[in-house]
């Protein structure tokens, strides 16, 4: 099989030049871009940074595309020497990580070696990259589209998924076969052309093989399934500004890590309304998953082969505090939540939206438990638990709940002010090891921009995070102590002279640790230049432990003190 | 492994290295429609902007809404189409319209959220915006947003609409 690969591969490789020589004399174009990443580190006792044998990391990725006519290949070059601190530390070497062929007509599409993929929303199948979480499970194979006709599409792929990297992809043992069909109704059908409802239907099956044998719990013997089939169906209807997501997933028995090796089926539903016209839009979700957590290796957890994508119900925060103390992940096992959320934007002119428009947002997100009840005996050992609805269950995972305002005061200020509260469940989702329970957390970011003279502004961020307080035993007497870590602080200063440079100073200070010792200032800053396309930058500083989050999945990041050089290109 | 790496080499060797150019990539907008990109750039009358974007993203949000205030002058002076690319993914894709139309942005917004075209423009990160000309050949890149930034934008409009 590798041996036909790299056949197919060189051949794919060398078809286009033989082609031009041939028949016309553009042998095709080619582009790319790099990513560099290098840290230093020094011990730091009072954050806790701790510094690796090889004191720096050094992280790059280096992508070419060529393309002609119809045809292209690509391949990504990437280095771990040695892996920057918070990615994986099982990443080594320098290598090939990524490398295809494709060739598109209008009817169809093949693409043989890796390729990213999504079905639907992904709840059944989506193959990504998160290059700064080090998240990339490829998939390695073959991939056929079909467009028979106007509106149709039929995917089919068969493949592996890739998981690590030592100077070579590394791929997963299991197998995945997939199939998906959409429809649009509007294009499809003549009689639908003119409908002022556009409806997409789809459906996806997906299949993992994975060699097993059997598994022991208590006195039972069980066999594992080696094939697991998973699969979904899905509608989107739009409207003018009204528009529908629904999409309704399964997965037969999947005894695997997540769910303790126990054989309840998975079943999911994800449900999203919204409706949107000049100056207001409105969007409404609802999410409930069940055991459908699907990997291409059932002994694998956290971030490692995922085959399909459960997106988290609550929004990504960007500003410093509200994103990275108690970001929000899915509960893979399970979870049931809702979200609402309004956009609005007061017209200008007007007497509360000033000469250039007054915006606001307000969202309200919620994630709990399954209403469940645990099984007793072998049905317990076997299937763990039977759910009796998808209504919440008694422990709340997540309350989210925020609000900003901003407004154009001038050609040259802006300001903004946004609100965050959280009830966060550090046991759901352990973004700390300070504290077990439910964090209420209340978030105050005042934002201003001001434009200083031509291509001169300075922005800045002033923001405070304040933890609730419990009651409890100090030296014989009950007394109030903070939650977690205590209240913060954090002051950024951004000074661009535009095109081409950029200078930034962050401080978060953790002035409310119950800790008086841990009330620590972590200063860091950064200049940078930027010429088109390439971006370079250089900052020094510490940085705390955190949790880095993007799309709803996250990754624990180590504290460190050091230089950090950034550099960034395409071409 | 040897072979297939000295064969692709070879055959990037021998590409020219020219404009980049718009690929063909096939993306939804907000009505549900499917957009070719490079069909959008070809069948535009000038010409035109695209902009990679995500809700969660708070430059590329002052980005696009700063350009909102200007588009009907440049519009008027220059031909440009402004086309707003959102990579968010399927958290965050479903409120991709609600927001645009609450501030108001005039821009053809299409959905990338598997990063299909993003990738396939050399994206690293966003914001990333690529001014492409009638031929469908980038003629000017910047992969960052700081306010001010528009008017080194509006110069290349300027130069590209003289031409």
């Amino acid at each position: 099989m590798r041996s036909l690969l790299k056949l197919a591969w060189t051949l794919a490789t060398i078809c286009p030049l033989m082609m031009s020589a041939q028949e016309e004399p553009s042998t095709g174009q080619i582009t790319g871009n790099v990513q560099m990443l290098f840290q230093t580190y020094q011990e730091d006792t009072l954050i806790g940074a701790q510094v690796p044998p090889s004191k720096t990391g050094f992280n790059a990725f280096g992508n070419l595309i060529y393309t002609r006519g119809d045809f292209s290949a690509g391949m990504r070059y990437e280095s771990y020497l040695d892996p920057i601190l918070g990615y994986p530390g099982r990443f080594r070497g320098s290598g090939i990580g990524y490398r295809y062929a494709n060739y598109s007509k209008e009817h169809f599409e093949v693409t043989i070696g890796n390729f990213y993929e999504q079905f639907g929303s992904g709840l059944v199948l989506r193959s990504y990259e998160e290059r700064n979480l080090g998240i990339d499970n490829a998939m390695d194979g073959f991939r056929l589209i079909l467009r028979p006709a106007n509106g149709v599409a039929i995917k089919s792929l068969v493949g592996k998924q890739r998981f690590d990297f030592d100077s070579r992809l590394i791929n997963s043992p299991g197998i995945i076969r997939a199939f998906d069909g959409e429809i649009n109704l509007n294009d499809a059908f003549e009689r639908w052309a003119t409908a002022g409802t556009r409806v997409t239907l789809g459906a996806s099956f997906v299949s993992r093989f994975q060699e097993g044998s059997t598994i022991s719990k208590d006195t039972l013997v069980l066999q594992l399934p080696q094939n697991v089939g998973c699969w979904g169906y899905r509608a989107q209807v739009q409207k003018g500004g009204f528009q529908f997501m629904g999409e309704y997933v399964r997965k037969i028995n999947d005894p695997n890590a997540d769910n303790g090796f126990t054989y309840r089926e998975g079943e999911g539903i994800l449900l999203n309304a919204g409706w949107s016209t000049k100056g207001l839009g409105i969007n409404v979700g609802f999410k409930g998953v069940d055991n459908m957590q699907f990997r291409s290796d059932r002994n694998l957890q956290l971030f490692d082969l995922p085959v399909n994508y459960i997106p988290a119900i609550t929004k990504q925060h960007t500003y410093n505090l509200a994103a990275t103390l108690y970001p929000y992940a899915t509960v893979v096992q399970g979870e049931v939540g809702w979200s609402a959320e309004v956009f609005y934007t007061i017209p200008r002119k007007s007497k509360l939206g000033g000469k250039y428009g007054t915006k606001i947002s307000f969202q309200y997100a919620t994630a709990s438990s399954l209403d469940t009840t645990n099984l007793s005996g072998t049905d317990g050992s076997v299937y763990g638990y039977q759910r009796n609805s998808w209504s919440a269950g008694e422990d709340l995972y997540i309350r989210d709940i925020n609000f900003d305002i901003s407004r154009k005061f001038s050609k040259g200020f802006k300001a903004k002010y946004a609100f965050f509260h959280f009830d966060f469940n550090t046991l759901a989702t352990p973004v700390t090891t300070d504290y077990k329970g439910i964090v209420n957390a209340n978030v105050h970011v005042v934002e201003t921009q001001v434009r200083i003279k031509k291509g001169h502004s300075l922005r800045t961020e002033l923001q405070a995070l304040f933890t609730g307080t419990d009651m409890k035993e100090v030296n014989g007497e009950m007394k109030e102590v903070k939650q977690d870590k205590g209240d913060w602080a954090t002051v950024l200063l951004e000074y661009s002279v535009s095109p081409h440079w950029f200078f930034s100073v962050l401080d978060q200070y953790n002035f409310g640790n119950p800790s008086v010792d841990q009330r620590v200032h972590y200063l860091y800053g950064t200049v940078g230049r930027i010429e088109g396309a390439h971006r370079l930058s250089i900052g020094y500083g510490k940085r705390r432990e955190g949790i880095f989050c993007i799309g709803g999945v996250c990754r624990a990041v180590p504290a460190s003190n050091g230089f950090e050089i950034t550099f960034t290109s395409s071409f | 492994m040897m072979i297939r790496n000295l064969t692709l080499l070879l055959a990037l060797c021998c590409a020219s290295v020219q404009a980049q150019e718009v690929p063909s990539i096939e993306l939804k907008d907000l009505g549900d429609l499917t957009v070719d990109t490079r069909a959008l750039v070809e069948a535009a009358e000038g010409p035109v902007l695209f902009c990679f974007w995500a809700t969660w993203c708070s430059p590329c949000k002052r980005e696009l809404n700063n350009y909102a205030d200007l588009y009907p002058d440049w519009q008027d002076e220059t031909g440009v189409e402004i086309v707003a690319v959102s990579i968010d993914d399927p958290r965050s894709m479903m409120r991709v319209k609600p927001y645009v139309n609450s501030v108001g942005w005039d821009y053809k917004v299409l959905l990338d959220p598997n990063k299909a075209f993003a990738r396939a423009m050399q994206v690293n990160n966003v914001p990333h915006t690529f001014l492409v000309n009638a031929e469908g050949q980038v003629v000017w890149q910047h992969n960052n947003y700081a306010d001010g930034d528009e008017e080194e934008l509006y110069e290349e409009l300027l130069k590209l609409a003289e031409e």
